[in-house]
């Protein structure tokens, strides 16, 4: 890359990596135990059913084994015991920016979230470690009865919504980490979009991990009834401690008969964060949900957004793309549960590889018995970049029945030698070169997100691959 | 499978007695093997390799490891169904006993060429077994398996063709399964000198389409340097055979292994194929065709592993499922880190011909060097309705036009097979069975 931009975007680099020495009102302390269940339980003053779910939970956190069969041996590494599991400064959110703490402020103001809000969402919630420390919604979108702040405060002020959904996507014995979740959660959106109201802007969360040894456990419940639409962007930071971070998050999604989600993620976690998430939909009759996943940051990312096809015609789709680089290892893909007839999903997966890095796709496919006219298309392709960088792909697939259509497709390449060529013979850096050839690998997909994140991911495309020939 | 080790333990010692007369080392290596078998655990469905597969059909209780046909249905099998007229040699096993041996040409025996029974050949050539016998370790999950192979097996043919041996008609071993109750345990181990080039082709049956039965199979197929095997197994056990088919395939440098597979019978059958690139410029060729209805479970599981650059390899599984069959492929592509201009294939096709029928596809690849091309695909779909319409219109039956598209489906397949008569043979197997499902419909 020429010098002049290489300062620009050494500065956006470092942009999430920076720490206030926070002073924590509440501080659950490190390990985990039931007296860290109750005391998260008693800070937020919730009521004995939450507890129990919590306790429960905590048990099939700690009977189930680390799924080390066939995921990575890196999760052995996580000491559950270190970790902080609750810390906040405050339990409510504020409404606007002028009472938030100053350094906490001061930490949003430089991830640019007040100037994004004002500039194009429709409500804003930031999370602080634990819990929410700005949670906003535009009076008009207020107005149509949109419901949008932080899970903790709608499980006091909506519990009738909340309760019906809540656990019932992914149930809390989903797998370790929901459990986990479960267990110890705090944080999270929740967002009820009633019948047939259209969310014109995108709904956005942003969170952040600020303390060190600290484990996030953000539970997100979006539900849109019947006809609704609603697009949620979320964004993630941490900065780079010497130790490792843990953020399990759990995030449900209702999508009512013809009722559309679009959900956005953009993960830049530091390279120290171990992310490993569960994401689940269902879809009634005509809904559409799409996640649109992007892991760019992170130690170990394993996340599979999937969707529950439930009612006849229901759409759920699943684009991703993963960036690898040293030390990081993208454990994505998608899980698509065709459970009505003429139910569609699609999964669009690409994955890049630099230097040592280690992109995986796993997806799940499947299509019981007695079901017609559903189908599923998947694609994975994967980038290598490096000689050693390395990629994976299992994807699992069941159908029966055989009114159904489902095909696979799947392929690895490197950036050919000759394009490299033909863009320097034009005077392009070989490093430039690169990062037009990466980006053109993903360009089909970043040109379906909107706007202001294809620009951000391709500036942290262009990051990555500095460096990276040669 | 049996807990219960007494009874499989006093079949040991039995065995064990009978082969008092081969030489210390291969006892030893049976007894060691079944100590292992003892030792190992048994496969659960949390193991990724038994994914999807119906465990609970893999008991092992009461078959016999001893089971011996009449002499009188050995001649009749040592006779019946030929399968190629034209051939190099063909040995035929019923029940574990040799029946029929026709040797290798005076021509080729003075070139060097071996075809011979394992009991013959544990004892005349010892030095070959001791190195290739079991020489590649089962990699997707049936270690437990090979050590009750291993334990227990006393047919199996070994086909060794020395450098520079070109050797165009096909050799045949033919194993009948002609027991109630019975266990067959088929090994054939093939390896080839420098530039050699030969075909083995394996036939399994069952004297009776209705026994039950264990089948339990290995090969080991060793391709040297610039040498070339075919290497066909047309399985057609009975409808009741338990039945495990374990391949390995090792390529040397600029070596090719062609690998083909037809499954007709059993009514769970596990099969597993891993072939190794050992060498720059080796190719494995792995083509597999089944047809599985009732309650059939044809299980299989794929590995090709690339230690070598500049290697290739494709893989091609197509199967159709009728009734309320159930298939599972599996594959893997594994790319060493040096395995630099590597390029690697895998396909899995799906065709469902009934609404009960279920189809699981678990393709991956695991790629660790960059400058490689690799790929996969999996589709499952049906007879396309438009299709079916247009043969209709024309006045072709229904029954006639499925039958069409089945063999359309399959002649990717069928078509590479290098030998005509073999080639016809596989047809009229897909036939049978094809016939056989439209009878219980009709």
């Amino acid at each position: 890359m020429p010098g002049e931009d290489t300062t620009a975007l050494e500065i956006d680099r470092e942009k999430g990596n920076f720490s206030y020495d926070i002073k924590y009102a509440y501080d659950a302390g490190t390990g985990l135990n039931e007296g860290v269940v109750d005391y998260i339980c008693d800070v937020k003053g919730e009521d004995d059913w939450i507890r129990a779910f919590r306790k429960k939970a905590l048990k099939i956190f700690e009977e189930k084994p680390m799924p080390t069969h066939w995921a990575t041996k890196d999760l052995e590494t996580i000491n559950f015991d270190k970790i902080r599991y609750y810390l906040a400064q405050d339990k409510k959110p504020k409404r606007t920016w002028d009472e938030v703490p100053d350094d906490i402020k001061q930490t949003f103001e430089r991830l640019g979230i007040p100037e994004q809000e004002r500039k194009f969402l429709a409500g804003v919630e930031a999370q602080f470690d634990s819990e929410a420390a700005y949670s906003n919604i535009k009076e008009a979108v207020g107005k149509q009865g949109v419901i949008f702040m932080g899970s903790t405060e709608a499980l006091m002020k909506h519990p009738e919504i909340f309760r019906k959904y809540f656990g019932k996507v992914i149930p809390t014995a989903d797998n370790k980490f929901s459990a986990l979740n479960s267990a110890v959660f705090s944080g999270g959106s929740f967002i009820y979009v009633p019948p047939g109201v259209k969310v014109s802007h995108p709904l956005q969360a942003y969170f952040r991990i600020n303390a060190e040894n600290f484990g996030q456990f953000e539970r997100t419940l979006i539900i849109a009834d019947e006809g609704a639409e609603v697009t949620y962007m979320e964004g993630c930071t941490a900065p780079k401690f010497n130790t490792s971070t843990l953020h399990s998050a759990v995030v449900e999604l209702v999508a009512l008969k013809g009722a559309k989600i679009e959900y956005i993620t953009v993960q830049n976690w530091a390279a120290n964060v171990f992310n490993l998430v569960t994401k689940r939909a269902w879809a009634e009759e005509g809904a559409t949900v799409k996640w649109i996943d992007c892991n760019i940051g992170s130690r170990l990312t394993m996340k599979y957004p999937g969707v529950v096809l439930k009612g006849r015609g229901a759409r759920g789709e699943v684009l991703s793309i993963a960036l690898a680089n040293d030390g990081q290892h993208q454990d994505t893909g998608a899980k698509m549960i065709h459970l009505a007839p003429d139910t569609t999903s699609n999964i669009i997966s690409k994955s890049i590889s630099v230097g040592e890095g280690r992109a995986t796709y796993r997806g799940q496919v499947h299509i019981p018995k007695h079901l017609t006219g559903c189908k599923n298309n998947t694609e994975c392709d994967a980038l290598l970049i490096n000689t050693n960088s390395r990629t994976d792909t299992y994807p699992a697939i069941s159908v029966r029945g055989n009114k159904n259509f489902v095909q696979h497709e799947a392929s690895v390449s490197k950036v050919s030698a000759e394009q490299i060529f033909y863009m320097m013979q034009r005077g392009l850096t070989e490093g430039e070169a690169m990062s037009l050839s990466v980006n053109g690998f993903v360009n089909d997909l970043t040109r379906q997100f909107p706007m202001e994140y294809s620009v951000e991911l391709k500036r942290l495309i262009d990051l990555e691959m500095e460096g990276s020939v040669g | 499978m049996s807990t219960n080790g007494t009874g499989i333990a006093a079949a040991f010692e039995k065995h064990l007695a009978s082969q008092q007369g081969a030489p210390a080392w291969w006892q030893e290596l049976k007894k060691k093997a079944f100590a292992a078998y003892g030792a190992l655990p048994l496969p659960t469905r949390k193991n990724e390799t038994w994914r999807f597969a119906s465990i609970s059909g893999l008991s092992l209780e009461g078959y016999d490891f001893g089971a011996t046909a009449t002499g009188a249905v050995h001649t009749e099998l040592a006779d019946r169904a030929r399968l190629v007229a034209q051939r190099a040699g063909r040995i035929v096993f019923a029940d574990n006993q040799l029946v029929a041996h026709e040797r290798v040409s005076d021509e080729l025996a003075a070139r060097g060429v071996i075809f011979a029974p394992l009991a013959e050949a544990i004892v005349k050539h010892g030095d070959i077994l001791q190195e290739y016998f079991m020489a590649q370790d089962p990699q997707l999950g049936s270690e437990k398996f090979a050590a009750l192979h291993t334990a227990f097996v006393t047919s199996g043919v070994l086909l060794y063709v020395p450098k520079g041996v070109e050797v165009d008609l096909p050799f045949v071993a033919r194993t009948w399964s002609a027991t109630q109750g019975g266990a067959v345990l088929p090994h054939t181990l093939v390896i080839t000198g420098e530039n050699a080039k030969v075909t083995m082709v394996d036939a399994f049956d069952s004297a009776d389409r209705n026994s039950r039965a264990l089948a339990l199979g290995f090969n080991h197929i060793f391709a040297g340097r610039g040498s070339r095997i075919d290497y066909y197994v047309l399985q057609n056990w009975s409808d009741q055979t338990l039945g495990f088919q374990i391949n390995s395939l090792t390529a040397e440098r600029d070596a090719t292994i062609n690998a083909l597979a037809v499954n007709i019978g059993c009514n769970h059958y596990r099969c597993e194929t891993q072939s190794i690139m050992k060498g720059e410029g080796s190719h494995a060729e792995m083509l597999s065709l089944s047809i599985a209805d009732r309650d059939q479970e044809i299980d299989q599981r794929t590995l090709q592993i690339h230690q070598a650059g500049h290697a290739t390899s494709n893989l091609l599984f197509k199967n159709a499922l009728a009734d309320e069959a159930r298939t599972i492929f599996s594959g893997l592509i594994r790319v060493a880190p040096d395995a630099q201009k590597t390029d690697a294939y895998q396909t899995n096709r799906n065709l469902l011909l009934s609404g009960d029928a279920e189809a699981h596809s678990l393709p991956g690849l695991e790629i660790e060097a960059n400058d490689v091309k690799c790929s996969h695909g999996a589709t499952t779909s049906q007879i396309d309705e438009s299709e079916l319409f247009y043969m209709l219109a024309r006045g072709i039956n229904r029954a006639v036009a499925r039958e069409l598209f089945v063999f359309g489906f399959f002649e990717e397949v069928v078509s590479k097979i290098g030998n005509e008569e073999l080639a016809s043979r596989v047809r009229e197997l897909i036939q049978h069975k094809f016939r056989e499902e439209e009878a219980r419909h009709a």
